[in-house]
């Protein structure tokens, strides 16, 4: 486990900040430090992962040896072995409180969604106005609960003449992947 | 979640009764299969050829049957004719001829063909009907008597398979007067078979008959043997007065032991620990209630959301619930559920878990408090993990420790979807990690790997695959287990320094002989209330010819056919101070059981059993104490010195120990061999 380096951090923020905009600061140091150092959100590498963990959880979890830790705090994600980031559906944590744009969708598309589908026009329950094309969007039920994040296909003001029928986001992560793929959410 | 097959074993005694006229209804029912078969093909076609067909079968069979002739073909005819009764056509008295029979034959063939084209579903209803009441006729039919011929035409047979042709109200009541009559016939003999099984129940009479059963190697009548069971446990229970002078008590216990091992498919070694837990009629209660599941109960993640919401948000989806009781502020027992529980929206978003009631039990009993410590030895696959992280909220640090890597797995899935962040996730053989690697804990929660004899409703295998052994091995590992779960705590904690030690097993082994066990070995912990209140029962404060602690009352027992969770075993201990002797002491008494016991399995817990008990008797006493912890620190030396095995006696480890040491020697000597030969 160590912290990230320079160019990983830079990667990992940009895909993050893909998300939740401006907030990001908020992330990485909460308004409400008070220089209380332990308190603090970092992030962590551990075997290509990227955990966002406690300091003070942090710090305790030097004292587990490599091979023996398995997980700490959140995974946001892994390193591909090309050097890309990529984000996992535990990392809707992180960033659905922080999230710029946003998509409801009515419960009669959410089945769908969690199934692995793409968000259709018709599902949409409401989203945030004047989200532009191929921006990261996190994915809500009616009932402000997220389930998942993607990328939109149209900006707001293209899709409004979309039939119903087409994609307006594209799936990313979604919370059935926890069922779907148990087996190799949490493998390295 | 059906009940299994096994569940159908376990009828009333009244099958026994239904088994007996089963078997007289199947003699009865076998024979007219066929001609009721042959009925229906004659019956599938129109009715004007049928009653051209009755005519000229009537013609030709009557005289045929007169010459007491008895051919197939005959007999064959016969049928027909008798089933042909049933359509209400008047014999016609003609002669008979060959050509008239082959045409038959023809017309039979046909009739064949047409099956079912122009077949009326009255019809065959009524055919249906008629076929079942006539059985008795058709038999007496088939007996081709040339001088009961004539009577059949004239005969009540003949009036009754026309009066059955009709089944116009008047006649049905004369034919269902006849029925009865048969009917009372078989519930006759069938009454005499009960009364014969009933005395079979009578022990003394019925041991003949079941090894006569396991002699025949015929699968034995669980009805019977059920039967028996409950009476062997009336008599147990008023033992003075109901017995039966000339046998023993543990002559009933024995027989009762056996039964239940056949019954529900138990080791008699499982059985009999079992059964020694409780009286007869709880034991029996007790393997009753293994055989039925517990009920489906979910735990609200109060991370995310509350339990009224929950209960509304899934009562929408059509999910019958209710509060799993009083006890737990947080669980919701399922009923019903049109919808997969694992696999709702929900679930998915993290709201609640799945999770066994007697779950919660140690994790309320540890009553973890924000920004602690906290270290969970055997974590997988998660319930008590995050139940722990949702009573932080999140707070300070919960380390999920779990040696399978495998089922690690799950746990960080469940940690991740339940929104947990504060937990460590790690994977280490905890007997030996802790406290080596991070000790200090706040507090400690041991759910010890168990034999699982709680839980035998969720996992039958249990009942076959645990053996002595087991019972050897499991308690020495929760032993060690909970030492190290000691050790780690610190006891100079503000808000802890509590251990809770927990099985799904009911054994006394598993449970309270571990910690009277710890007890003696720390004199720094003592047993604590739970703080479950009454719900359970107390744990056992003797048992067999062992005492345990005065506080072993304070420990707690759950069992499926009293609280309706399964069986379960909750302790809670604090540690009051640091060990009073020196650390080397404790790394050395510890190691030094660890390597005996490894190496010789049984032996070594059953000699730290013994260990343990002599000197609880004078415990305190510093310099046994000292001398024991040199012994051991010797005979640890000695061993890994020699490399031995210690179940040999010693004069023959000296002898095994100068054997391998010439073969060291020898095996060098080729290496030096070899060496030389390389080097040339």
């Amino acid at each position: 486990m160590r912290a990230l380096t320079d160019v990983e951090t830079q990667t990992l923020f940009s895909k993050l900040a893909n998300y939740t905009g401006r907030s990001l600061t908020q992330l990485i140091a909460p308004s409400d430090s008070t220089g209380d150092d332990d308190d603090r959100h970092v992030f962590r590498l551990h075997e290509s992962r990227v955990y966002y963990v406690r300091l003070s959880i942090a710090n305790l979890a030097t004292s587990i040896a490599r091979d023996h830790l398995l997980s700490l705090g959140t995974c946001v994600g892994k390193f591909t072995k090309t050097g890309k980031f990529r984000l996992h559906i535990t990392a809707l944590d992180v960033i659905a409180p922080h999230a710029r744009y946003k998509l409801w969708i009515k419960p009669n598309g959410e089945m769908p969604f969690l199934y692995g589908g793409n968000v259709v026009k018709a599902h949409v329950g409401r989203w945030s106005e004047d989200c532009p094309e191929h921006s990261g969007v996190v994915i809500l039920a009616m009932d402000d609960t997220p389930l998942g994040f993607g990328v939109t296909a149209r900006s707001t003001a293209e899709a409004r003449k979309l039939e119903p029928t087409s994609v307006v986001a594209f799936r990313q992560a979604d919370v059935g992947e926890y069922l779907r793929e148990e087996d190799t959410l949490f493998t390295t | 979640m059906g009940p299994g097959r096994r569940m159908k074993k376990q009828g009333p005694p009244a099958t026994l009764e239904e088994l007996g006229i089963n078997l007289k209804r199947k003699s009865n029912v076998d024979g007219p299969k066929e001609p009721a078969k042959r009925r229906r093909k004659a019956a599938d076609h129109g009715p004007k050829k049928l009653v051209e067909l009755d005519r000229t079968l009537r013609n030709e069979q009557l005289p045929r049957s007169k010459e007491g002739v008895s051919s197939g073909k005959d007999k064959k005819n016969k049928k027909l004719v008798n089933r042909d009764a049933q359509i209400t056509v008047p014999p016609a008295l003609l002669a008979p001829s060959d050509e008239e029979q082959e045409e038959e034959d023809d017309i039979d063939a046909a009739d064949i063909s047409l099956d079912e084209i122009s077949s009326s579903q009255l019809e065959d209803d009524e055919l249906a009907q008629a076929d079942l009441d006539q059985e008795v006729s058709d038999d007496s039919v088939f007996d081709s008597d040339p001088d009961e011929q004539p009577r059949r035409m004239f005969s009540d047979d003949e009036d009754d398979s026309d009066a059955e042709a009709q089944l116009t109200a008047a006649n049905i009541e004369g034919l269902s007067r006849k029925l009865d009559q048969q009917q009372a016939e078989v519930e006759a003999e069938a009454q005499q078979e009960l009364e014969d099984a009933a005395l079979q129940t009578n022990i003394a009479k019925d041991e003949g008959v079941l090894d006569s059963v396991a002699a025949q190697g015929l699968a034995p009548d669980l009805a019977l043997i059920r039967n028996r069971m409950t009476e062997t446990i009336r008599v147990l229970g008023n033992f003075s007065e109901l017995a039966d002078k000339t046998k023993s008590r543990t002559e009933y216990i024995d027989q009762l032991l056996s039964d239940i091992c056949t019954y529900y498919g138990y080791t008699p070694y499982l059985a009999e620990k079992l059964f020694s837990l409780f009286t007869p009629a709880e034991a029996f209660a007790f393997f009753e209630a293994n055989e039925t599941p517990r009920p489906v109960v979910l735990r609200t993640n109060t991370l995310r959301t509350n339990r009224r919401s929950l209960a509304q948000a899934l009562i929408n989806r059509g999910v019958v619930l209710e509060p799993v009781g009083k006890w737990s502020k947080v669980g919701l027992q399922v009923f019903e559920a049109p919808v997969p529980l694992g696999a709702t929206p929900e679930y998915l978003a993290g709201d609640y878990i799945l999770q066994a009631a007697s779950s919660f039990l140690p994790v309320m009993a540890l009553a973890p408090q924000p920004n602690e410590r906290i270290l969970d030895m055997a974590a997988a696959p998660g319930g008590k993990t995050t139940y722990i992280s949702a009573l932080m909220r999140n707070t300070g640090v919960v380390f999920a420790n779990d040696a399978n890597k495998q089922r690690a797995k799950g746990l960080i899935g469940n940690i991740h979807r339940l929104h947990c962040k504060n937990t460590i996730v790690c994977n280490y053989d905890a007997q030996k990690a802790f406290p080596k690697i991070l000790g200090g804990f706040d507090r400690v929660l041991l759910d010890a790997p168990c034999s699982g004899t709680g839980v035998i409703g969720k996992d039958p295998s249990v009942k076959t695959s645990k053996n002595e052994r087991d019972f050897l091995a499991l308690p020495h590992m929760q032993k060690q287990l909970l030492l190290a779960a000691i050790d780690s705590t610190d006891h100079s904690s503000k808000t802890g320094g509590y251990i809770v030690y927990s099985t799904c097993s009911v054994t006394v082994e598993e449970n309270e002989a571990v910690v009277q066990y710890v007890l003696r070995k720390r004199p720094n912990v003592k047993i604590v209330d739970t703080g479950l209140g009454s719900f359970g029962s107390e744990g056992f404060k003797s048992y067999m010819n062992k005492k345990f602690d005065d506080k072993m009352s304070l420990t707690r027992r759950y069992f499926p056919h009293r609280e309706n969770v399964d069986g379960f075993f909750v302790c809670k201990l604090k540690k009051t101070g640091p060990m009073p002797k020196n650390p080397g002491h404790l790394d050395g008494a510890k190691t030094a059981d660890s390597t005996t016991s490894a190496v010789n399995g049984e032996k070594g817990s059953a000699l730290g059993l013994e260990e343990g008990a002599k000197p609880g008797d004078d415990f305190g006493g510093f310099d046994d104490e000292e001398d024991k912890h040199i012994l051991e620190r010797a005979e640890k030396k000695w061993l890994k010195a020699r490399g031995l095995d210690p179940r040999v006696a010693d004069r023959k480890k000296a002898a095994g120990a100068k054997g391998k040491e010439g073969k060291k020697v020898n095996g060098g000597g080729k290496k030096k061999t070899s060496g030389d030969k390389t080097k040339s």
